[in-house]
């Protein structure tokens, strides 16, 4: 047997196993379980689960509840738990908050749509719907009619209140009134409609003089329910919300949806897919670098590499679009492949690409990257530890420059990633210009990977032959991928349909938003800008 | 050389034939008023278009270029735009004070304007304690600033006014400081007589090591002073908004649209005057035939020339450096220029009284 699973069976002798596929092991317990358990997952040496993945809220039929994705960095397992709450009606989970800080904004998100609260958590509000809104809208039996929430035409009243989730001695549940702002406190709103939140994005932040005290996030202005419209599409119809995501790593996106589909039903991709694939991914990486570079750039108010970011980023979607048709959405992967061929210019333009931009890479950096003002203002900004780090589930460049190996073309290759040669850029620092310096070289080590795959491209179909109705089997799938921005997660939980049961992305742009709070506070008004960029968030994935 | 004076004396001989003594000098003041109006708003208009144009050449791409030939009468008609916008009433905002404000920033910035020397003989006001008049004026913007962050009872209106109010206060010391430098070199605060005192050698040649460090100072300084690029920080678009006039519309933002450019203009003059000569021709001593065929380019020319260089690393500035934080605004103030000014000042001093000085 399994020696994690034999560990985990003594401390939770109820809980049942089920055989996963690969080197997942799955598991349910129950609450009470569960709530015993937490901490050994943590703290435990043979567990060392640090890394709270992802929490996937279910309704699964009859009860409600939901699935935790763990992984350990320090041994390489991973665990996947599902646990259902006891009854429908006062759902209540045990709250993971206390030992991974993120959980506080996954519960955030599961509670809000599943009406699941958290025992333990203390800021159980919505995350994404308006407070005054009704019904928990991914729970199978939500009244999806216009008169349960009718359109409001007045704006919502920020409430400064908000719930702490306490169990009393006795064993009862009751939710504590806390304050979230003190009377006398300057707040001031960065956003929804402000230049640098990057999208509709809302901080609510206490200064003291320049300094400031606290962040509070605010999400959802653009949350449109992917997930649930996801529900009652078909499979190749569901491919179309996922460009909508992070629209920067659109094609990235796409490729994880369509990996998990073809996984699960055991499809066989073409070679040629494959590299087109992976191709396509590695373009998208490099402009959507170059925009974190314009961006970042901008934010520290220097106008002029700006649009040196922007004009290069130009020749790549032009090569986006001469092959797809779209240059920001490309909706270019489908199930079994790609939707067309390649451009017959796109191997000669391509190649062109990648000898053109080493040549001004020097520029970008000679007139920012090497800049005293720049370096003294992201030198030392926004310190993440990796114990941070890890703690909020910071995937992908983020996670990288605090030193976390979280790369999952390297951890868990996919696609063709195994047959190439590029390395892993990890630095210690975990400031902002260490998280700066991550993304510039990952895009030495993109323009690496493309000429390898131009190189080793195969001729041949790109795209294998489905049936007109695609139907999965029954049970749960999982698919990440390396976007730009981290780990971008795909979970199907599929009942034999030609629908998903549910649907859910693991944003990777959640984590970064979770710790603006505890990076910003002490700093100036300017290095919450400063960390806002250098985290290069997208707000469409994170509201999703 | 052609000197301005014979043509305002001609005038002034012309209005006293005609009229009363006080009539005339009435006259000739409303007369100088509208003159220097018309020039403040066409150098803004100019100044305006040739930001937009630097900036363009900057990034790699053409900026204005539809309205008239290369864009040049593009800013006329967003003048005329701007006129037109209508001046939008906010509630709870201090309503006398929110109107003040703009006009004081204007003011100050057009007292300054009009102590320039724009050519031989051709300057509004000049007298003994000039340069220190042209400092004492120009400081009044600050006023207005700040009244424009508190009356907007906005939050970031207010924060980009402190922000400005302790930038500018910290930096006009840099300013001061220089100028007194270059006014130890020269022995004169009247500013027509500084000029003249360049006709050797422009100061910042005269006064070698210190007069070069004076005019880095200055050059910072007045960059920080006019609230620009890397010292915007009191309009951080991308952390204010719009900092203190976030509140503003229609021609009242445009009277702080206006005197941030001229201000530009106004600390580029100041430099051109102190440092390069203002409209003295480049004379270098012991080349006489050279020095004659400088002094055949009128004078206008000089100063404008000299002016616009100066305008351009300001803007070349500004397209370049990534925007600083406020404690290092201020630490790069109080603990390196201030200190630096200081010693530079007794340099200077030792430099005259021992006449090291070319």
């Amino acid at each position: 047997m399994n020696p994690l699973k034999a560990h985990l069976q003594a401390i939770c002798p109820d809980a049942a196993f089920q055989d996963g596929s690969g080197p997942v092991l799955n598991m349910e317990v129950g609450p009470e379980s569960l709530a015993a358990l937490l901490p050994h997952l943590k703290n435990d040496p043979e567990l060392l689960f640090d890394f709270l993945e992802d929490l996937i809220g279910m309704d699964f039929g009859e009860k409600v509840g939901a699935i935790y994705r763990f992984y350990s960095t320090r041994h390489g397992h991973r665990l996947h738990i599902a646990c259902q709450a006891l009854n429908r009606e006062n759902a209540e989970l045990p709250s993971c908050s206390p030992f991974w800080e993120i959980a506080s904004f996954y519960e955030r998100e599961v509670f809000d749509f599943f009406g699941i609260r958290f025992v333990g958590h203390n800021d159980m509000r919505r995350l994404f719907l308006r407070n005054d809104w009704t019904g928990y809208p991914l729970r199978k039996d939500y009244d999806l009619s216009s008169e349960a929430n009718p359109v409001k035409l007045q704006s919502e009243p920020l409430k400064d209140i908000t719930q702490a989730v306490v169990a009393t001695q006795s064993g009862e549940i009751s939710g504590q009134d806390r304050a979230l702002f003190e009377k006398d406190e300057y707040v001031v709103n960065i956003g929804p409609q402000h230049p640098a939140t990057h999208g509709v994005l809302h901080f609510q932040v206490s200064l003291e003089g320049e300094t400031v005290r606290k962040v509070d996030v605010h999400c959802g202005y653009i949350h449109r329910g992917i997930e649930k419209m996801a529900e009652s599409m078909t499979y190749p119809q569901t491919l179309a919300m996922t460009d909508r995501l992070d629209y920067l790593s659109a094609h990235q996106n796409r490729h994880a949806l369509c990996a998990c589909i073809e996984e699960s039903m055991g499809l066989e991709i073409p070679a040629r897919a494959q590299y087109i694939r992976a191709l396509m991914d590695e373009l998208s990486r490099i402009q959507s670098h170059l925009l974190f570079y314009a961006c970042f750039c901008m934010d520290l108010g220097a106008l002029t590499p700006f649009f040196y970011g922007f004009r290069d980023r130009e020749k790549i979607l032009d090569i986006f679009e001469e092959t797809t048709g779209g240059r920001l959405i490309q909706n270019y992967n489908v199930i079994g492949g790609v939707a067309r061929d390649l451009h017959p210019d796109f191997v000669k333009k391509t190649a062109e690409f990648i000898r053109y931009l080493p040549t001004v890479l020097p520029e970008y950096h000679a007139v920012f990257t090497d800049n005293v003002i720049f370096r003294q203002r992201t030198r030392g900004i926004g310190v993440l530890s990796r114990e941070k780090a890890l703690s909020y589930s910071v995937s992908g460049p983020c996670g990288r420059a605090s030193g976390i190996a979280c790369d999952i073309r390297k951890r868990r290759p996919y696609s063709v990633y195994d047959q190439l040669d590029f390395e892993e850029v990890i630095r210690q620092e975990g400031d902002a210009f260490a998280r700066y310096q991550v993304r510039m070289e990952e895009i030495n080590q993109s323009l690496a990977l493309i000429d390898q795959l131009l190189s080793k491209l195969p001729e041949g179909d790109y795209c294998a032959k489905t049936k007109p109705v695609i139907k999965l089997p029954e049970g749960r799938f999982f698919k990440d991928v390396e976007t730009a921005r981290g780990q971008f997660g795909v979970f199907i939980e599929s009942r034999g349909d030609k629908y998903p049961y549910r649907l859910k992305f693991r944003p990777p742009c959640l984590p970064l938003v979770a710790v603006v709070d505890p990076l910003a506070s002490g700093n100036k008004i300017a290095d919450l800008i400063t960390l806002g960029a250098s985290l290069d968030y997208v707000v469409p994935d994170i509201d999703r | 050389m052609f000197d301005f004076s014979v043509a305002t004396a001609w005038i002034d001989q012309g209005l006293r034939n005609v009229m009363s003594p006080a009539w005339a000098i009435t006259v000739e003041c409303v007369l100088i008023g509208v003159a220097l109006l018309a020039v403040y708003a066409i150098m803004a208009l100019i100044l305006i278009l040739a930001e937009r144009k630097v900036c363009a050449a900057f990034q790699c791409r053409l900026g204005p270029n539809r309205v008239g030939p290369w864009g040049s009468i593009q800013t006329v008609a967003d003048m005329i735009k701007i006129l037109t916008k209508e001046i939008i009433s906010i509630r709870h905002v201090d309503n006398f004070l929110y109107n003040l404000a703009p006009f004081i920033v204007i003011l100050g910035s057009l007292l300054a304007f009009a102590c320039i020397p724009f050519a031989k003989g051709l300057q509004a006001l000049d007298f003994n304690v000039g340069i220190f008049f042209m400092i004492a004026a120009s400081s009044m913007g600050i006023v207005g600033i700040l009244l424009a962050g508190w009356s907007s009872n906005n939050k970031f209106s207010l924060i980009g006014a402190m922000r400005s109010g302790a930038q500018m206060i910290s930096y006009e010391l840099s300013i001061g400081l220089s100028i007194l430098t270059m006014v130890v070199l020269s022995g004169t605060m009247q500013i027509s007589e500084i000029v003249e005192r360049q006709d050797q050698l422009w100061f910042l040649f005269k006064g070698h090591v210190p007069a070069l460090v004076a005019f880095v100072i200055y050059l910072i300084a007045g960059t920080a002073e006019t609230n620009r690029g890397p010292f915007d920080l009191p309009e951080a678009e991308s952390e204010l908004t719009a900092g203190y006039h976030t509140e503003y519309s229609g021609m009242h933002f445009g009277f702080y649209y206006v005197a941030e450019f001229v201000n530009m203009f106004i600390v580029a003059s100041i430099a051109t005057t102190l440092f390069l000569g203002g409209w003295m021709p480049l004379h270098i001593p012991g080349l006489d035939e050279f020095n004659r065929v400088m002094d055949l380019i009128p004078s206008v020319i000089w100063f404008f020339g000299k002016s616009a260089l100066m305008v351009f690393v300001i803007m070349w500035f500004k397209w370049t450096f990534p925007r600083l934080r406020i404690d290092q605004l201020l630490t790069l103030e109080w603990k390196y220029l201030l200190p630096l000014n200081l010693l530079n000042l007794l340099v200077m001093v030792v430099i005259v009284v021992t006449g090291w000085h070319f």
